[in-house]
């Protein structure tokens, strides 16, 4: 699925600091309608960091990130409003503990009057059968495996009905017998069209659905290309270094 | 002893209902005081950060009994300067303030630990899908931080309710200051602090062994 051109996500000379440690430090990036972004590189390379910049869970030091042309790092914007529109699914899932299913996906949409609590149960319970968890609805999430809590994560953040999705290492926190039906209900998402950004560890997921993959170490962008470019020919030494490691 | 409580029993429990109504009273307040104090002191804004941990720090720094004669005495008197010479607080008023005071300033730590007790990624997930803080923190992190604070928030009502009977230095009716007329008139202090005791002892008793039933309540389907 590549893009087919309009421009959703614009990071300009993007630069992070946590304190005096610079985490990324210059960063420039489009992400175009529809494209499948993978990121991947070492711990520590700023993955996470730029995934959390780009909704604003980390403040940036400098630098522009425009979501839909929308200036995301001026205060002045709405940044609840632009949130609304880009889902982001975490490591550790994050559901809210003391809500069941349901609840965890209605909360916000309710809240936030986009959607009527009926209009919102009918479409939770719709996301619900689409992950395979059509059953879980009046479940609490410490009635879940890792596998179905992710996938519930996933329709939660689906439920607002975004135009873009986040992943920040959706797998890992998985046992590995669960990372399939994790990446199979997002194989779904990038068939469907969804503009996706994705911090994985998983090769293999890369390979199959991913439109460009962006190696990054050092809080810089090493080298992008597509999944042949990069996993068959690599260019750069650190990329072929950290791929002989991964691979 | 069974004289004693033949002839003082209906001062007893008047007395035991007014260390209930003061205790009440300053739950309630301090319940209030501790949530605001509490938040302050969870937030990014620094001047609230500052202005919360003063209050913490000042009134936890304080015994109870210098707070209960500075209220009762030194602030009428402060107001009366002013030319308000009318200005009058009843042990009740004052007794009232000085505990939920004091009881706040450890409620707003027992919030403010149960706030942050809550991972920070229920927050994070929360603003993810376009909630403001404050509907993060009222519709995420307080409902379940709450659980976690319930032990703690039981243990400081059992401790301001025996530190109502501080309060008899200003002169207020509860338990501990009617026991000591008791004692006065009857000239048998081991049977009269005896009674006193055990009443402080029975109400403590089943006021916490409805707080482990509320408590578990609460924590079922967790």
């Amino acid at each position: 699925m590549a893009g087919n051109g309009a421009v959703k996500i614009s990071v300009k000379n993007l630069k992070k600091n946590f304190g005096s440690l610079e985490v990324l430090k210059d960063i420039s990036l489009e992400v175009t309608e529809g494209e499948v972004v993978v990121l991947i590189g070492p711990s520590g390379s700023g993955k996470s960091t730029l995934l959390r910049c780009l909704n604003q869970l980390e403040k940036v030091t400098s630098g522009q990130i425009l979501v839909d042309g929308c200036d995301v790092t001026d205060k002045h914007t709405n940044i609840n409003k632009v949130r609304e529109n880009i889902g982001m699914v975490f490591q550790h899932f994050n559901l809210f503990n003391h809500l069941s299913v349901l609840n965890n996906m209605t909360l916000a949409p309710v809240h936030l009057k986009t959607l009527s609590k009926e209009e919102a149960k009918e479409k939770a319970l719709q996301l619900l059968t689409r992950v395979g968890l059509a059953d879980k609805a009046e479940a609490f999430p410490s009635q879940l495996s890792g596998g179905q809590k992710q996938r519930v994560a996933i329709a939660r953040a689906l439920e607002m009905n975004p135009d873009i999705m986040l992943f920040d290492e959706p797998t890992s926190a998985l046992d590995p017998e669960m990372v399939g039906e994790v990446l199979a209900v997002m194989k779904e998402l990038a068939k469907d069209g969804m503009t996706m950004v994705v911090v994985t560890h998983e090769i293999g997921f890369a390979r199959e659905v991913a439109d460009r993959v962006i190696f990054m170490e050092g809080g810089y962008i090493v080298e992008e290309g597509t999944p042949d470019e990069i996993f068959n020919h690599a260019k750069e030494p650190r990329t072929i270094d950290f791929l002989s490691k991964v691979l | 002893m069974v004289m004693i409580i033949q002839t003082y029993w209906e001062m007893l429990l008047k007395a035991m209902g007014q260390t209930l109504l003061l205790c009440l009273l300053s739950l309630v307040f301090a319940s209030v005081i501790g949530m605001i104090f509490g938040l302050m002191n969870v937030g990014h804004n620094r001047a609230l950060n500052f202005i919360g941990t003063v209050y913490v720090d000042a009134v936890r720094g304080v015994p109870l009994i210098v707070l209960a004669y500075f209220i009762f005495f030194g602030i009428p008197a402060a107001i009366q300067g002013l030319g308000f010479s009318d200005f009058r607080l009843t042990a009740l008023q004052a007794g009232t303030i000085a505990l939920s005071m004091n009881c706040g300033a450890y409620m707003a730590e027992i919030v403010r630990a149960g706030i942050q007790s809550v991972d920070r990624g229920q927050m994070e997930a929360g603003r993810s899908l376009g909630l403001s803080y404050g509907a993060g923190m009222a519709l995420i992190v307080v409902p379940q931080a709450i659980r976690t604070m319930i032990p703690s928030i039981i243990n400081q009502f059992i401790i301001t309710l025996k530190d109502t009977s501080i309060l008899s230095v200003i002169g207020f009716p509860e338990l501990t200051n009617v026991g000591k007329t008791v004692m006065g008139n009857t000239f048998r202090p081991l049977q009269a602090w005896a009674i006193v005791g055990i009443m402080y002892l029975v109400v403590i008793t089943i006021l916490s062994k409805v707080s482990k039933r509320i408590e578990r309540r609460v924590n079922r389907g967790r």
